[in-house]
């Protein structure tokens, strides 16, 4: 039984369809990267597959969806709601909690963030607060991590850093991905979409940036 | 050249309240009203704070109820707007807002008799209904997506605490603040109706013209709210809390035998208390009641209360556009505008009901006292709000001056803002003009002080009815007109 799995699957919004006749499975294990021009349906397809897992995925939005007057930490913290009862996790929101911030600590510091941890998010730069959004996934953990363009604005050293921790917290890793250099480096699946079609999908084993160039720059 | 929908529809309001002066009664019946308006000024500047005990309670009492009454309001409002998407709250509240805290002051007095908790429920209960709403509204404008992206099986409350509430919490808190100021004027106002508070003292001073007490009493008011920000902090919040609770603790002297009355035989058609209902003549004597009821009462109140609201509308929207310069950077400097701050500050801390008793003591009981004071308070606070907004628009250096600058760049820009004010304004105006009727106006509150002096507590309670649904009416069309004029806010005036 794979994790995920569509089968001819047309999906819009409002009547206009963004995907059409998606037939994909994608197993436990595996690492794969969603590739394509902007607008070829990568977002909405990763949303499918999350609303498909929502029990056992975390998800990195591309919006990044962090509470702006709140903490790093508790941005962090807010994956593992799910973890404690209410007033536990109030008593934390209103005076952080020593074990907790302990708990969070090694995970920002792989991420750069140590230093940021009481900081509310709306005062960080664009690549911090991405960083922090991939923070609360990596403290949620779980079988698999969903990540829409989960490095698009941390710096080429920095991304390599967070890519890399991604892939050791989780079995299991669906991206979807601008950067073609990066995808080969740390997917091991390239699935490549237009205008809401699988176009290719074929292992990165092998395979160069350059080989793509047709895919991005049709002749 | 055809003109836009705004400026047909100002000047349709424009002509309808020019229209309705014809029929309103503006007529001056005191016999010498400028002597004594020499009187009052001469106790505006020889302010008396020699009874300082007395003038400090007073203020103290007001503080309590308002800060007592907003709390409670602010909590029941919080908790019904969780549930604001059901249909019945979004009523009831509409319903509960719809009726003056006065008018609720009046029906509690009936019910539970003259105690603190009548006063704390008169504030609280109205409030709560526009708490609602409004927390509500905040809480929907709040960012969703950090809601979508909570791990599941994240419990309810811990989802709404950390995803929701912290990015709604500076605007709640500053709406809360407002209210609090509201909330003052309306603690102030409740004294008319016998609660110990500033409006008590006020008309006690004034039966006996010692305009001075009168003026010391509204000094230590304007001061009072002017330093809001500085007393009213969150962290002190216990503290008065604590303070309210002492002072206004008391015997609560309610019988339940009092209120059961109420609601089984008081607000029951006279008619048909008692008497046999299979009887014809009980139903004949009902017809009487009603009709009765209204074609003197009902009907006369509901026209002089919609003639006096248009009128008082107009009068505001007018007031506004002569004063916002007043504290506008594109018109006057930094000491002129410091002058039209004060006179907007004391126009719009002095609550419409004090304002109309002031000019109703000048001309005697007839609309004018009643437009001047809703044009007043109203027109300063709607001047406060456009003058501020006027202040964000930044003109080109060569821009014309004087009268060309305001009818050519700046009119234009705020024009659409301040329609979308006084069309929020209107269901406020038609509220304060209702209970402007227990001074002597005989807009609907009127009949309804009439119904208490005569015990007929049925009439009463069907009249307040008739004054909430007249005031959901023009809310109703007030927001259709503004959807259709595309007029919108982002401040909050309730």
């Amino acid at each position: 039984m794979a994790l995920f799995e569509l089968t001819r699957a047309s999906i819009g919004y409002n009547g206009t369809p963004v995907l059409h006749e998606i037939t994909l499975q994608i197993e436990a294990g595996e690492r794969v990267a969603f590739v394509g021009p902007s607008g070829a349906g990568k977002s909405t397809l990763l949303s499918t597959l999350f609303a498909q897992q929502r029990e056992r995925a975390a998800l990195v939005p591309q919006e990044y969806a962090l509470v702006k007057n709140l903490s790093v930490f508790h941005n962090v913290y807010m994956g593992r709601l799910h973890r404690h009862s209410s007033a536990y996790n109030l008593l934390n929101l209103m005076h952080p909690l020593a074990r907790e911030i302990e708990a969070v600590r090694p995970v920002v510091s792989k991420l750069g963030l140590e230093e940021l941890l009481g900081k509310p998010v709306g005062e960080l730069s664009g690549g911090q607060q991405q960083r922090t959004a991939v923070g609360r996934a990596l403290f949620q953990g779980g079988e698999v991590l969903l990540g829409d363009e989960p490095v698009s604005s941390v710096d080429p050293l920095q991304s390599r850093r967070v890519l890399e921790a991604i892939n050791a917290a989780f079995p299991t890793v669906v991206l979807a991905m601008h950067d073609v250099g990066l995808a080969l480096d740390f997917t091991d699946r390239l699935i490549g979409l237009k205008g809401g079609r699988v176009e290719f999908d074929r292992p990165t084993q092998g395979l160069r940036a350059a080989d793509l160039d047709a895919f991005y720059h049709p002749a | 050249m055809t003109h836009s929908a705004t400026y047909k529809t100002s000047l349709a309001f424009l002509a309808s309240a020019i229209l309705l002066l014809f029929f309103a009664d503006l007529g001056v019946s005191t016999l010498h009203p400028w002597a004594e308006l020499g009187r009052m000024a001469l106790g505006a500047i020889t302010p008396n704070f020699l009874s300082i005990d007395i003038l400090l309670h007073a203020l103290a009492m007001t503080v309590g109820f308002a800060f007592g009454g907003v709390a409670l309001g602010a909590g029941v409002g919080f908790c019904l707007a969780m549930v604001f998407h059901l249909r019945i709250v979004r009523v009831g509240c509409a319903f509960v807002r719809a009726i003056h805290e006065l008018f609720w002051a009046l029906i509690f007095l009936q019910v539970l008799g003259l105690n603190p908790l009548t006063g704390l429920m008169a504030i609280a209960v109205p409030y709560a209904g526009t708490f609602a709403k409004v927390y509500a509204e905040i809480l929907e404008e709040a960012d969703h997506s950090p809601m979508r992206a909570l791990p599941a099986g994240t419990p309810l409350l811990s989802a709404f605490f950390f995803a929701r509430l912290p990015q709604s919490w500076s605007h709640l808190r500053a709406y809360t603040g407002y209210r609090l100021e509201c909330g003052l004027r309306s603690s102030a106002v409740l004294g008319f109706v016998g609660l110990p508070t500033l409006g008590y003292h006020l008309e006690s001073y004034f039966q006996v013209g010692d305009y001075s007490q009168v003026a010391a009493l509204l000094f230590l008011f304007y001061v009072l709210i002017a330093t809001l920000r500085v007393w009213m902090r969150p962290r002190l919040m216990p503290l008065y809390a604590i303070a309210s609770a002492v002072l206004l603790y008391g015997p609560i002297n309610t019988s339940w035998a009092n209120v059961t009355r109420f609601f089984t035989r008081e607000v029951v058609p006279a008619p048909l208390r008692g008497a046999p209902l299979g009887d014809a003549a009980t139903w004949h004597a009902l017809g009487h009641w009603a009709g009765d009821l209204a074609t003197r009462q009902a009907l006369p109140g509901a026209i002089n209360t919609v003639v006096l609201t248009q009128i008082a509308l107009v009068a505001t929207g007018v007031l506004t556009l002569l004063w916002f310069p007043l504290i506008s950077r594109h018109f006057l400097g930094r000491p002129g505008r410091l002058a039209g701050h004060v006179l907007l500050v004391v126009s719009r801390s002095t609550p419409e009901y004090i304002l109309a008793y002031v000019f109703l003591q000048l001309w005697g009981p007839s609309m004018l006292p009643a437009i001047v004071a809703l044009a007043l308070h109203n027109g300063a606070i709607i001047g406060h709000l456009i003058g501020r907004y006027s202040n964000g628009i930044d003109l080109r250096p060569d821009a014309p001056r004087g009268l060309n600058r305001y009818g050519y760049e700046v009119l234009p820009r705020v024009y659409p803002q301040f329609l979308a004010f006084l069309f929020y304004r209107w269901e406020v105006i038609m509220r304060e003009t209702g209970i402007l009727g227990i001074l002597g106006v005989r807009t609907l509150g009127f009949y309804v002080d009439s119904a208490i002096a005569e015990i007929r507590i049925d009439r009463m309670m069907y009249l307040i009815l008739l004054t909430a649904l007249l005031n959901i009416g023009i809310d109703a069309f007030s927001r259709n007109l503004r959807a259709r004029l595309r007029l919108t806010t982002t401040a909050k005036v309730e």
